[in-house]
């Protein structure tokens, strides 16, 4: 009884973490699907999410507004306009220009970017890590009184129900809506979709976007769960969200989100059973792993290689 | 299309200020366990401001700034000028080089203490980044953890110091082939992988790598890191104040000098300075080499290449075997140079400094991979006010290459054959 509920404590978390993962994912997933690039300034948009959330919420909290889910609400709409600009103008400034040339140059591109980026709030807001304020707290326990207690925060339900009405969202968006059909198109053949009139510039824009507003998302979710954010916080949690896209299958959304939920509770149980120090290099060990024997992963297609 | 630029102007310097001021128009200060926030100085604010007014002057009248610049007589004067023949350019660049090298000689007999340090630094630099080099310029395999090559390295005489009381001189090929074993090893499953996966399997290494380093504490110390590195010796002698060693003697005695801390400095250097120069050439050789040639040649295209018969692993585990071998030299140098090291030196950014100096100098090309990796690790020293713009200014820099140079300064040339013009 104890070990199972230590083990559903662990799952739990796990698939909170997850969840957060998989938004974020998205965003590599759906890049790399179009325009077949690793967006590695993704987690610098991410993080800029999150300090853009925090400055609204201690902004807002500093005009006198205590009415919780509007702060919640002005902070999430704030940081996905900002991050979602910021998508939009790394996308035009260092990716646009060296599209279509040698696979490593936009790459490159993206690390000069990753880094820019992260120097930018740096300087701005310096390097120590800052305080972000729990404001949804308390929870639910579950089993004996005397011994290890299942919780459930508020918070984890939170991140739980607004990863499920991101991806509701996306998948109509994706599947009902007219960009949405025009990125799909996009990404099964760029030149295709260019030559029957679809404006591929601006879908590529969208998808940044999108991607964008969804790490801001996962910004504010992940910034108040962890309880601090630092510059440097975007750098590993766009890793683990790169990893996540990758276990999933990139360039396949559903994939995106089956390999950040996998990939969470891969985490949080190791760091339940062995050593929270060694969560990292498990996941990483699992990146290389996976894409060692199954390139493609979960669900994604393999690619052929045309002459 | 006025109307059009009107509207993109317009929509550019929005998203330039929605970008830039709630970043850097609020403050975040933490005051015990609450945030307050503060807004930034005017100075900043006007900044912001004017950012987002040239963004949108610039996108307003882009089409006729693009073709005014067009018209402008190039800034390089050299650009339009047709390339050097073969013959008169490697004179002018053996030239160069030896007297770079004659310079790099005489230099800890002229140069204040920390200028040999710093020299030395560059020289470290530079053997990383014609290392790098190989793997990202040649063989176009982009490895973001480098780094790791590095720490083991350093770490592998470190704790042979420590443990087995190994000296410089043995740990250096010790630590060269035990980052050339670590590349093999890491090299020889991933190396299948394409391009972008291969970046980021590699930068998993590498965290892989300072992760477990910060984290065997009774092995490597953690992330208090391994002291008391010994300095390497001259033939026996050593130049500290007294000996430490039985079996050796002090330099300054058996010379009959006056002891001073500045002979440990300049000696370091001189080591630095000879191994930078034995990778320079070694690799110079290599280039020209069968070897060489695949590199390149598997770079430009794997499936031609593979269908004159290279083998696509053994081609390019030899330039990541190469690359990690010489990470591994520089970085037995780094700890004998610093006489401690903690994982701290051997964080992903060190990473992209090295590529970065890769990228500036040009990939593939020699005298431009050494001309970046003296002006990256020298600029910052000599602009100490603008030092923790140094990052911000890497990043941009990167990016700027990329869109508008991505051969680099000195884009590499291979030596060829000419043809006499006719006439």
């Amino acid at each position: 009884m104890q070990d199972l509920l230590y083990f559903i404590q662990q799952l739990i978390n796990g698939l909170t973490i997850g969840s957060t993962y998989a938004l974020i994912a998205i965003g590599y997933t759906m890049v790399y699907g179009i325009i077949g690039m690793i967006n590695f300034a993704h987690g610098e948009i991410y993080m800029i999410g999150a300090y853009t959330a925090l400055i609204t919420i201690t902004g807002l909290t500093a005009l006198g507004i205590v009415w919780l889910p509007l702060i919640l609400i002005v902070a999430l709409i704030c940081a996905m306009i900002v991050s979602s600009s910021m998508g939009w103008a790394v996308e035009r400034v260092a990716y646009r220009p060296v599209r279509g040339k040698h696979r490593l140059i936009p790459l490159i591109s993206a690390i000069g970017m990753s880094i820019f980026l992260q120097n930018y709030v740096h300087l701005a807001q310096g390097s120590s890590n800052i305080g972000f304020p729990a404001l949804v707290e308390g929870g639910f326990r579950f089993g004996p009184e005397d011994s290890f207690q299942t919780s459930i925060s508020y918070m984890q339900i939170m991140i739980f129900a607004v990863t499920l009405v991101c991806m509701t969202v996306l998948s109509l968006f994706i599947s009902r809506s007219r960009i949405g059909r025009a990125c799909r198109a996009v990404s099964q053949d760029l030149g295709m979709a260019n030559l029957l009139g679809i404006d591929t510039n601006r879908i590529i824009s969208a998808t940044f976007v999108i991607g964008a507003a969804l790490a801001a998302v996962a910004g504010l979710l992940l910034g108040m769960y962890y309880g601090s954010i630092d510059p440097l916080f975007g750098f590993i949690a766009g890793l683990k969200a790169f990893t996540a896209a990758v276990l999933g299958g990139i360039g396949s959304i559903p994939g995106a989100m089956l390999g950040g939920l996998i990939l969470g509770v891969a985490e949080s149980m190791t760091s339940g059973y062995l050593s929270g120090e060694y969560k990292d290099v498990v996941s990483f060990s699992l990146l290389i792993l996976i894409l060692l024997f199954k390139p493609t992963g979960l669900l994604g297609k393999p690619e052929v290689e045309k002459i | 299309m006025a109307a059009q630029n009107f509207k993109h102007a317009l929509f550019s310097a929005v998203v330039t200020l929605i970008i830039s001021y709630p970043i850097l128009g609020f403050n975040l200060v933490s005051e015990g366990i609450s945030v307050q926030l503060e807004g930034a100085d005017t100075f900043t604010l006007v900044g912001v401001f004017a950012a987002a007014v040239v963004v949108f002057l610039f996108q307003l009248f882009r089409d006729t700034i693009m073709g005014g610049l067009g018209k402008l007589p190039a800034l390089n004067p050299m650009a339009n000028r047709p390339p050097m023949p073969q013959r008169k350019r490697l004179k002018v660049e053996s030239v160069l080089l030896t007297l770079m090298l004659i310079g790099a000689l005489f230099w800890p007999f002229i140069a204040s203490r920390g200028a040999v340090d710093l020299a030395t630094l560059v020289l470290i630099y530079i053997m990383l980044a014609l290392g790098l080099n190989v793997v990202v310029g040649l063989a176009g395999l982009l490895d973001l953890g480098y780094v790791a090559f590095y720490a083991v390295g350093a770490y592998s005489f470190a704790l042979l110091s420590q443990y087995f009381g190994i000296s410089f001189w043995f740990a250096l090929p010790i630590g060269a082939l035990l980052a050339a074993l670590f590349g093999l090893v890491l090299g020889f499953p991933v190396l299948r992988l394409r391009g972008d996966y291969l970046a980021i399997v590699t930068l998993g290494f590498g965290e892989i790598i300072r992760i477990l380093l910060n984290n065997m504490t009774n092995l490597t110390g953690g992330p208090n890191g391994i002291g008391g590195i010994p300095d390497p010796t001259l033939f026996g002698m050593e130049f500290g104040r007294r000996v430490k060693e039985e079996g050796n003697t002090s330099f300054h005695e058996t010379f009959g000098i006056a002891y001073a801390g500045e002979h440990k400095v300049i000696f370091l250097y001189l080591i630095a300075l000879v191994l930078a120069v034995i990778t320079a050439l070694v690799i110079r050789r290599l280039m020209r080499m069968p070897v060489g040639r695949a590199w390149e040649a598997l770079r430009e295209d794997e499936i031609a290449a593979k269908s004159l018969g290279l083998s696509r692993t053994a081609v390019k585990l030899s330039a990541f075997t190469i690359g990690a071998f010489f990470a591994g030299f520089a970085g037995t140098v780094f700890a004998s140079k610093q006489g401690f090291i903690s994982p701290e030196s051997f964080v992903f950014l060190e990473s992209a400094i090295i590529l970065a100096i890769v990228v500036l100098g040009g990939m593939g090309s020699q005298m431009g991979v050494i001309l970046a990796a003296i002006a990256v690790t020298i600029l910052p020293e000599l602009a100490r006010e603008f030092s923790e713009y140094r990052m911000l200014i890497f990043g941009a820099a990167m990016v700027l290459m990329m869109v508008w140079r991505p051969q680099g300064l000195l884009p590499m040339r291979r030596i060829h054959i000419e043809l006499k013009p006719q006439g």
